[in-house]
C-alpha cells in the first residue's frame, strides 16, 4: 500500500513536468501548426533563469590576503557574499529562496525569448513542411544549449530549495494511515504548481476575450483574420506564452535534478510522446496523456512489476503509446484534421 | 668485339667485396637495423604526434576538459617548454629530457569522444590515419575505453586509458595495446569494504541501484562481493538507464525493501541526480532495522560532486589520487597545474598526465618508438612520485597497482575544490589481486602499420 501510495506522487510530480511541457508544445502546434523541437531547450533555459538568478544573489567580494597561500603558492584570495553583507537577513532570506523568487525572473525573460524565437526565425517556416520545421527547431535547441554549456559548463549545477522544504513532509500522517510515508516536499509543492500553472493557461484560453480570439483563430485562422483580427500578432503572444510555462516548468524543476545543458533533450522526445499521445493540438490531451504516462512510468518501475517484465519501466511510455496510436489513431483527445493532411 | 670472360675466383672476388660494400656502412650507423622494425606512425621527421581523445562536448566535458589542461602540460614539460617542476618528484625523470620523445618535438592533434563509443571510435582512427598518432589516450567511460583500446589493438597502436574504472578494461577485454593508470572496480569493492564494516557494522543490508553498463555492472559485483565478505547482505540490485535523470521511481521501493544502505553505481550526472534525490526522498533522516539508513558511492568524482552539493556531505567512496595527498609526487603536480590554470586538477587530470609522462618515459627506456618494445618497457614497470606512491604497471594485465583512496564527502568545505576529505590510505597489497579471475586475453604485441 506504501509502494503503491509512493508511486501515485512520483507519477503525478513527473506527469506534472511531462503536462507542463506538453501543454506549451501542443499549445504552439494547435495556434501556429509548428512543430517545435525547441521546445525542450526552453524548458532547460528556465532552469538557467534559476541559476543566474542564484549567481546574482551569490556575488562574492574578492579580497586578496597576501599572508595566505593557496596550496600552489599564489596569494589566497578571500571571498564573502555581497548580498547578505549588504542586506543582512533579507539578504539571506534572498539566497534561501531564490528558486521560487526566481520566477519573478523568468517570466519576462521566457516571454521575450519565445517572441525573438517566433518572430526572428520560426515564422519564416510557417508555410514550410513539417520536416524543415523540425530540422530548423532542432538546429535551434543545439545553438541554446551550446550557448549554455559555453557559459555555464557540462556537469549540473545543484539548486536548493527553501531550507523550510528542503526536507520530506509525513504523507502517511497526512492521509491518517499508520507509519511513516516520507515524500519531499518540494516535490509536492511541484505537483501543485504544475496543477495552478495548467489552470492559469487554460483559464487564459477560456475567460479571457483574448483567448476567446486564440482559440478561435486555432479552429479557423482564415475566418478570424477575414474579421479583421491580426491573428498573427496574438499567435506570437501565445508562443511566448509556451515559452513561459516550459521556464516555469524549468526553474522549479531545479531543486529535483540540478540543471546542466541538456536536460531539455531529456524531457522532449518524452513529451512529444505525450502530444502525441494526447492527440495533436488538444490542450486536454496534453495534460491528461502527461498525468496518465508519468503515473505509468512510475508504476512500471515497481520491484513487483519488473519482476513479471524484466525491463518493463524502459518500454512502457511507448508501449502505451502505440497501443493508444492503434486504438486511437488521434490520440486521446486529438481533433479531426490536425496533421493528417 | 672483347668478349667477357669470367673466372670463377673473379666471381668469389666480385661478390665478396659487394657484400662489404653494401654491408659496412651499417655498422656505422647507430639503430640502423631498428629502422627495419616498423610499427604504425613512427616518426620519420622531426616530430612525433600524440592523440588525445577526451569528451569535448556531452555530459562529461568538464572532465574532458581538465584532461586536455593536463595533457598541455605533460606537452609542455617534454618539449622543455615549462619547467619540469611537476615530475620532479617522478622516479624516471631523469629519462625525460625536455627536449621532447627520443629528440623528436611533441605534437598533438585532439579528437571529441562525446562519451559514445562509435564516435570515440570514430575520432580515434581520424587521428591515428589522418592525425598520424603514435599513441592514443583519454576517455572518460568504460564503455569508451573499451572500444577505442580494441581499435588500437587492431592498428597496433598503443592506447593510454584516462578514466576507466570497469573490472573489464584490464579484464575480459584487455589488450596488448591498451593500459590503464585509473583504479578499477574490484580495487574500489576491497578499498571500501573493510571500511564501511568498521563505520557502519557487519549487519548491514545494502540495496543497490546501478547503471546499466559495463562499469556498473562490474562495480555492483565488486562491492556486493566486498560487502558480503564483511557480513553484509544485498536485498536487491536495481539496474537503472543511463542518463535516467528522475530516478525517484528506483530510489520509492528503496524505503520499503528492507535495506539499511543504499549503494550508488552511478558515476557522473546519474550519481549527481540519484545522490541529490536520494536526500531529498529523506534516506539520510531515515531508521532501519534500528540502524541509521546510508548511502555509500563507490567511485566519486570531485566535478561531479560540485554538481551534488551539499549532497555529498559525510558519503563514503573511493578515489585514485586527491590533490590533497601529502606526498612529494602530488605537490609538485599540484603546484604547477593550480600554477598555470589556477585550480587544484581532478583526478581525471592527474591519471592523463601520468599516462603521457609514462608513455615518454617508456619510449626514453626502450630507445625506440617501435610499439612492441615500448609495450615491453611498460609492462612490470614499477615507478614511483606521479602522485600515487609506488606503482606497478602489471605485465600481465597492464593494470596499475597502487594504494586506493577511501574518500567521504566534507561536512565543512571551504570551496568547491574542497569537497572531499582522505579518510583512509589503502595499501596497493590490500587491493592486489590474481590477473586470472577477470579472464581476458592480452592479444599479440605484433607491430603493424596502420
Amino acid at each position: 500500500m506504501d509502494a503503491l501510495l509512493l508511486q501515485l506522487l512520483n507519477g503525478l510530480d513527473k506527469g506534472g513536468a511531462y503536462a507542463l511541457i506538453a501543454l506549451g508544445l501542443t499549445l504552439v502546434f494547435g495556434t501556429l501548426g509548428v512543430v517545435n523541437f525547441a521546445h525542450g531547450a526552453l524548458f532547460m533555459m528556465g532552469a538557467f533563469c534559476a541559476v543566474v538568478f542564484d549567481r546574482l544573489l551569490n556575488v562574492e567580494t574578492v579580497t586578496i590576503d597576501e599572508t595566505q597561500t593557496t596550496p600552489w603558492g599564489t596569494p589566497m584570495e578571500i571571498r564573502e557574499p555581497y548580498i547578505q553583507s549588504l542586506l543582512g537577513d533579507f539578504g539571506a532570506f534572498l539566497v534561501d529562496y531564490s528558486v521560487p523568487i526566481s520566477i519573478i525572473l523568468a517570466i519576462p525573460i521566457m516571454l521575450i525569448i519565445g517572441v525573438i524565437m517566433e518572430r526572428g526565425l520560426i515564422r519564416h517556416f510557417y508555410s514550410r513542411p513539417h520536416a524543415d520545421q523540425i530540422l530548423v527547431t532542432f538546429g535551434l535547441a543545439i545553438v541554446l544549449q551550446e550557448i549554455i554549456k559555453h557559459f555555464f559548463g557540462a556537469n549540473p549545477i545543484p539548486q536548493a530549495a527553501p531550507d523550510v522544504v528542503n526536507g520530506s513532509a509525513d504523507i502517511g500522517a497526512m492521509l491518517g494511515l499508520d507509519g511513516i510515508i516520507a515524500y519531499p516536499w518540494w516535490r509536492l509543492i511541484y505537483f501543485v504548481f504544475s496543477l495552478l500553472c495548467i489552470a492559469a493557461v487554460f483559464a487564459f484560453l477560456q475567460f479571457t476575450t483574448y483567448g476567446m480570439v486564440v482559440r478561435a483563430g486555432m479552429r479557423d485562422r482564415e475566418t478570424v483574420g477575414l474579421l479583421g483580427i491580426d491573428i498573427e500578432k496574438r499567435f506570437t503572444v501565445v508562443f511566448g506564452i509556451a515559452a513561459v510555462v516550459a521556464g516555469l516548468a524549468g526553474v522549479m524543476y531545479t531543486p529535483i535534478l540540478p540543471p546542466d545543458y541538456h536536460m531539455g533533450m531529456d524531457f522532449l522526445v518524452l513529451s512529444f510522446v505525450v502530444v502525441v499521445v494526447g492527440g495533436m493540438g488538444s490542450l486536454g490531451g496534453a495534460v491528461l496523456a502527461g498525468f496518465l504516462l508519468g503515473i505509468l512510468q512510475s508504476f512500471a518501475s515497481m520491484t513487483e512489476v519488473k519482476s513479471i517484465f524484466p525491463g518493463i519501466d524502459q518500454i512502457i511510455i511507448y508501449l502505451v503509446a502505440v497501443l493508444i496510436l492503434l486504438t486511437l489513431p488521434r490520440g486521446l483527445m486529438g481533433r479531426r484534421g490536425v496533421m493528417e493532411d | 668485339m672483347s668478349k667477357l670472360t669470367l673466372s670463377r675466383r673473379r666471381l668469389l672476388k666480385a661478390g665478396a667485396a659487394t657484400g662489404v660494400a653494401l654491408g659496412a656502412p651499417l655498422h656505422f650507423v647507430k639503430g640502423a637495423y631498428a629502422q627495419d622494425k616498423m610499427s604504425c606512425n613512427m616518426p620519420t621527421g622531426s616530430e612525433v604526434v600524440l592523440g588525445f581523445n577526451v569528451p569535448q562536448s556531452g555530459p562529461y566535458a568538464d572532465e574532458g576538459a581538465d584532461e586536455l589542461r593536463a595533457y598541455q602540460m605533460a606537452v609542455d614539460i617534454l618539449n622543455g617548454d615549462s619547467d619540469a617542476d611537476a615530475i620532479s618528484a617522478f622516479s624516471g625523470a631523469g629519462n625525460l629530457k625536455g627536449n621532447g620523445i627520443l629528440g623528436k618535438k611533441v605534437t598533438y592533434v585532439t579528437g571529441d569522444t562525446q562519451t559514445k563509443s562509435d564516435a570515440a571510435r570514430a575520432s580515434a582512427q581520424k587521428m591515428i590515419e589522418d592525425g598520424g598518432a603514435i599513441m592514443i589516450t583519454g576517455g572518460s567511460s568504460s564503455g569508451v575505453a573499451i572500444a577505442v583500446q580494441s581499435l588500437c589493438q587492431e592498428r597496433g597502436v598503443i592506447f593510454m586509458a584516462a578514466l576507466t574504472h570497469s573490472n573489464d578494461t584490464t579484464g575480459k577485454d584487455k589488450k596488448r595495446y591498451g593500459f590503464r593508470h585509473f583504479f578499477n572496480a574490484y580495487m574500489s569493492g576491497e578499498a571500501l569494504g573493510s571500511v564501511l564494516a568498521e563505520e557502519y557494522g557487519k549487519e548491514r543490508t545494502a540495496y543497490h541501484l546501478t547503471a546499466d553498463y559495463t562499469w556498473g555492472w562490474t562495480q555492483e559485483e565488486s562491492i556486493k562481493n566486498a560487502t558480503e565478505k564483511q557480513g553484509w547482505q544485498t536485498a536487491q540490485a536495481v539496474r537503472t538507464p543511463l542518463g535516467a535523470g528522475d530516478f525517484s521511481q528506483y530510489i520509492t521501493p528503496v524505503l520499503n525493501s528492507g535495506a539499511d544502505v543504499l549503494v550508488l553505481n552511478h558515476y557522473g550526472k546519474d550519481m549527481v541526480n540519484s545522490l541529490t534525490q536520494a536526500v531529498q526522498f529523506g534516506l539520510r533522516e531515515k531508521q532501519v532495522n534500528g540502524k541509521d539508513f546510508q548511502v555509500v558511492v563507490p567511485l566519486f568524482s570531485e566535478l561531479m560532486a560540485q554538481g551534488a552539493g551539499s549532497a555529498i556531505k559525510g558519503i563514503l567512496g573511493t578515489a585514485n589520487w586527491d590533490w590533497k595527498l601529502n606526498n612529494a609526487g602530488t605537490k609538485a603536480f599540484t603546484q604547477a597545474f593550480g600554477k598555470k590554470y589556477g585550480q587544484p586538477p581532478s583526478q581525471a587530470a592527474q591519471t592523463a598526465f601520468a599516462q603521457t609522462i609514462l608513455y615518454a618515459d617508456a619510449c626514453e627506456r626502450a630507445g625506440t618508438f617501435y610499439a612492441p618494445e615500448v609495450i615491453a618497457a611498460l609492462e612490470g614497470y614499477e615507478h614511483d612520485g606521479l602522485g600515487n606512491g609506488p606503482t606497478l604497471y602489471r605485465a600481465e594485465d597492464h593494470q596499475c597497482f597502487k594504494d586506493v583512496l577511501v574518500v567521504q564527502g566534507k561536512d565543512d568545505p571551504k570551496d568547491k575544490f574542497d569537497l572531499l576529505e582522505i579518510r583512509k590510505i589503502v595499501p596497493r597489497d590490500e587491493v592486489t589481486y590474481d590477473p586470472s579471475i577477470f579472464g581476458g586475453d592480452l592479444g599479440p604485441a605484433d607491430a603493424k602499420q596502420c
